[in-house]
């Protein structure tokens, strides 16, 4: 969903750089109290993977290909502040350096890619996460959804701002359908890689998990058991 | 109580480790195997027509520009070079952010 130079005009360029500014600027400040020296590693690495993911463009619908964005992804595994900055250094070394994303678009692309999908999906996660029982699987469950409607809101968001700052003149009601249909899809795709991510973490190291941290952990021992009835 | 036992957990730095290896391997080898079709706003803009407006990128003479090494012809080794590199720079100004961002701690066993 990187945003090309020229798609938004110049004003609106201005103002979504402001939003992403102070967004980034709030996440600086919210992510001293998610980092510490364990974590601290495992955001970089969060960078990394989700750079490396989003170069894995998969196919949603005829003649067209999406990827991940990592927004909610960032947000479960190492917290929602923390994670806005994984996903916006991930953006400022594509804009930089691989010419993906426009210079000028920095600002949309960090506003809708990171901020938005952020909030979205570590909203809904956590409001997903507050009705299911504490176990592991309604993480899991509620990762599931955070990413799938994390990547829709991104697409609205985008359509409003194009809405506003659009150098063309068209139906917008139309684009918002196509733009929302796709990334529905798309969104099903991010869901899948996030979830399959986030899992295969709390399979091995549930406290590293930002996302799973109200989950109750006895204090002792941890015995590990497949059972699926009686609550241990 | 399954036979599998407790008492060996997958250490911080393996962990961390591993994650790099998984995005050494996606951006290096995978990500050759990934779809060429437009993205779902380049589809939607040219669809709808509103991709007329976009310009050259800035940093398009940037020898990394579009995921490519420029002077290394095998596409392969191309986008894979540009993909460990990306990784790496991502690391690094990532992890450089997080690693001054995070709380400093006494340690609590002398290593």
């Amino acid at each position: 969903m990187h945003v090309p130079d020229g798609f938004i005009n110049a004003p609106v360029s201005v103002a979504t750089g402001v939003v992403a500014a102070i967004g980034v600027g709030v996440a600086l400040r919210g992510a001293r109290r998610e980092l510490d020296d364990a974590t601290a590693p495992l955001a970089g690495v969060s960078a990394a993977f989700i750079f490396a993911a989003q170069m894995l463009n998969f196919p949603v619908a005829a003649g067209t290909s999406g990827h991940l964005l990592g927004g909610a992804l960032a947000a479960i595994l190492v917290g929602p502040y923390t994670g806005a900055l994984v996903v916006a250094v991930v953006l400022f070394v594509q804009g930089l350096l691989f010419a993906d994303g426009g210079l000028t678009a920095l600002g949309t692309n960090i506003t809708i890619m990171s901020l938005v999908t952020v909030l979205v999906g570590y909203g809904v996660f956590r409001a997903v996460l507050a009705v299911l029982p504490e176990k592991r699987v309604s993480v899991s469950v509620a990762t599931f959804l955070g990413a799938v409607v994390s990547v829709p809101a991104a697409a609205v968001v985008f359509t409003g701002i194009y809405a506003i700052g659009g150098t063309t003149d068209i139906p917008l009601g139309s684009m918002l359908t196509a733009m929302v249909g796709v990334h529905l899809l798309i969104g099903l795709g991010e869901a899948v890689i996030t979830t399959a991510t986030v899992s295969s973490a709390l399979a091995v190291r549930p406290d590293l998990v930002y996302g799973a941290r109200g989950l109750r952990k006895p204090l002792q021992i941890i015995k590990v058991s497949d059972s699926q009835g009686a609550a241990a | 109580m399954s036979a599998v036992s407790t008492g060996r957990r997958v250490g911080t730095k393996v962990f961390v480790a591993a994650g790099l290896l998984v995005a050494l391997v996606l951006a290096g080898f995978v990500s050759y195997y990934a779809s060429g079709s437009p993205d779902g706003l380049e589809k939607v803009a040219a669809d709808k027509g509103f991709d007329a407006g976009a310009e050259d990128h800035a940093s398009a003479g940037s020898p990394l520009a579009d995921y490519g090494v420029s002077g290394v012809e095998n596409a392969r080794l191309s986008g894979g070079l540009s993909g460990v590199i990306g990784v790496g720079v991502v690391l690094v100004v990532g992890g450089g952010l997080f690693w001054a961002l995070r709380r400093r701690q006494a340690p609590e066993d002398a290593a």
